[in-house]
């Protein structure tokens, strides 16, 4: 928990005449999980968008391990990307392709993994975010949401990168299915050191799986502490958060 | 990396990680073990991922550890432990290789098939035509319920937008009719003032409305079926259908009554336009003064012609719109059937609307007209 995996500084982005975000800092710090939270529309999964490159930010720097993004050339830019890998809010799977095709995209494209090799790790991969294996074989179109969700999981986890982005990955999902997921997320974290940037609503994900939590607003992070130390902050926002009755069920 | 020592003993090494592992694999799909290892030492095993552990695990399965029988490790590593177990007791599934041998009955199934679907896609085709006519002329019946905006807005996109190209488009053809025809009745008759009437004829009656037609088969039906199929595949029309609008009368009427309306008016300018590059080409290359050519255009060819032509334009539009509609709301989950039913679209539009400019020509032809 020493050197910052991420590193946010003095980030503005500005659509048009809206500024989103202003002289937004944020520190990431290895292995851990942290939580994004915030009022809807304060730009949580803009800003993950700014992290992963997918847009640039007007002002301000982004570093991922060590390397500011917007100064590395194609090559070494690639090399960054493989080492993480994001899971969008609605999956975003390739949808003319099966679940272990989906899976099977970044092996082929990064590695010289043999089709079998790939087809096995494809399996396991898809089995690990808790999918029936029969489900290896259907179009995302034949999928439920929950299914959906579990098989872009799949496809995040295909490379075993460092750094994951999960955007409300357990929105949507059944509180089972979400919990089952929230373990997936710890038990990954524990054992491959992975380091997990999740935006998220969801309390009982918030509680099981973040050990720090950021919550932004006013266009910047406002807090970020553990879940029992954002709980205590005097904030309207942050109060009616964790106040309400789905926040006092976590907390307290 | 095969040791023995009383026991079996495999000793992992190094790093075990997707970047790595690919070069081993080959190898370690190959190795056989001389004794089935009881124990693998991880203590020298350096990094390692669940690429990594998945390749340790299959190794040793295939080299004949039992399902049910697990092997010891010895040496410390930090997550060699965990991840092992992670990645062991998940179901293999088998591959399943599907072969069908061809026969007689599978080529016969197939023809089946291809039929039943050309018969349905007939039949389906048809119902979507009367019902949209139904609704459409439902709604005449009553205007206040018509969606003006929309058809207002088709009306700008479809057809106002259209109107440079189209006029373009004819514009050229009628100069190169202009130049053909002069080349030609130079070369045998020696008469070049019948270049106007050639114009005319073939601008009026075919191609100021044949090239509409086809221009917006290609421009309307890529993007009203783009429009509609994007709307079907994220359950917008379901969405619609569940707050009581009716998807025909929301998105097909206002485009069928926009194209009714554009398309006339588009071939009118197509019309125009074309006999004004022939008249620009009868100048320059001909000496035929403008004056000269509308007269002759005026007096020789008569205006039936140009009835002739603008009496298909509505068919063409219906055509356009139907069939654009017809395809958007057949789209189904996937990115791919969107692209099958835009290419579907735009061809079928293109091949209907030549064969019914044959009809209508064979049928003034028997008329006399």
């Amino acid at each position: 928990m020493s050197d910052p995996i991420i590193q946010v500084r003095g980030l503005k982005t500005q659509f048009g005449d809206h500024v989103v975000h202003e002289n937004l800092d944020l520190d990431i710090y290895r292995g851990e999980t942290i939580g994004v939270i915030g009022p809807s529309g304060c730009g949580k999964s803009v800003l993950l968008s700014e992290i992963v490159g997918l847009l640039t930010p007007t002002a301000g720097s982004v570093t991922v391990f060590g390397e500011t993004l917007s100064e590395l050339s194609d090559r070494d830019r690639q090399a960054i990307e493989r080492r993480w890998s994001v899971m969008f809010q609605d999956g975003a799977l390739f949808s003319n392709l099966t679940v272990r095709e989906n899976v099977m995209v970044p092996m082929k494209e990064h590695t010289n993994f043999s089709h079998d090799l790939m087809h096995d790790l494809a399996d396991l991969k898809i089995s690990l975010s808790g999918l029936p294996l029969n489900a290896a074989d259907k179009k995302p179109s034949e999928l439920s949401g929950g299914m959906r969700k579990r098989a872009a999981m799949a496809r995040a986890l295909a490379l075993d990168p460092e750094l994951v982005f999960l955007d409300e990955p357990t929105a949507g999902l059944d509180p089972i299915t979400a919990g089952r997921f929230d373990s997936l997320v710890r038990e990954l974290s524990r054992l491959l050191g992975l380091t997990v940037f999740l935006v998220t609503h969801d309390l009982d994900t918030l509680k099981a799986t973040c050990d720090r939590i950021a919550v932004l607003g006013d266009k910047r992070v406002k807090y970020t502490g553990t879940l029992e130390e954002v709980s205590r902050i005097d904030d309207p926002w942050v109060q009616e958060y964790f106040g309400g009755p789905r926040g006092r069920s976590v907390v307290g | 990396m095969d040791n023995q020592n009383g026991e079996a003993v495999l000793h992992v090494e190094g790093d075990w990680t997707v970047k790595t592992v690919g070069a081993l694999e080959r190898e370690i799909r190959r190795a056989r073990f001389e004794a089935t290892p009881q124990l693998v030492d991880v203590s020298a095993l350096g990094a390692v991922d669940t690429a990594g552990a998945f390749l340790i695990h299959t190794m040793l399965e295939d080299g004949g550890i039992e399902a049910d029988k697990t092997y010891q490790l010895i040496g410390e590593h930090a997550q060699a432990k965990a991840l092992l177990e992670l990645v062991s007791g998940r179901e293999r599934q088998e591959k399943v290789v599907a072969s069908q041998p061809l026969s007689i009955i599978d080529l016969l199934a197939r023809v089946g098939k291809g039929s039943v679907h050309f018969m349905d896609e007939a039949v389906g085709t048809l119902s979507f035509i009367g019902e949209a006519m139904l609704t459409t002329f439902k709604l005449l019946l009553q205007p206040h319920k018509i969606r003006w905006t929309s058809v207002f807005a088709v009306m700008e996109e479809a057809g106002l937008d259209a109107l440079p190209i189209v006029s373009f488009l004819s514009f050229f053809v009628g100069m190169v009719i202009a130049f053909i025809g002069a080349t030609m009745l130079q070369q045998t008759l020696g008469a070049t003032v019948f270049t106007v009437e050639l114009v005319g004829w073939a601008v009026m009656r075919e191609f100021g409305v044949v090239l509409t037609g086809i221009l917006l088969a290609g421009r309307t039906n890529s993007s009203f079926t783009a429009q509609i199929g994007s709307m079907k595949m994220r359950q917008e029309i379901d969405a619609m259908r569940t707050l009581g609008i009716d998807p025909i009368e929301a998105l097909v009427t206002p485009r069928i009554l926009a194209m009714l309306i554009m398309t006339p008016l588009l071939a009118f300018g197509a019309t125009l336009s074309g006999l004004l590059g022939g008249l620009m080409i009868s100048w320059v290359a001909l000496d035929i003064s403008p004056i000269l050519f509308i007269t002759r255009i005026q007096e020789i060819v008569i205006i039936q012609n140009f009835w002739v032509g603008m009496s298909k334009a509505p068919v063409f539009a219906l055509v356009v719109a139907m069939i654009a509609c017809r395809q958007g709301l057949l789209v189904q989950g996937d990115v791919q059937s969107l692209g099958k039913a835009t290419t579907a679209s735009v061809v079928h539009a293109i091949f209907l609307i030549i064969v019914v400019d044959a009809i209508f020509a064979m049928m003034y032809m028997e008329l006399g007209i």
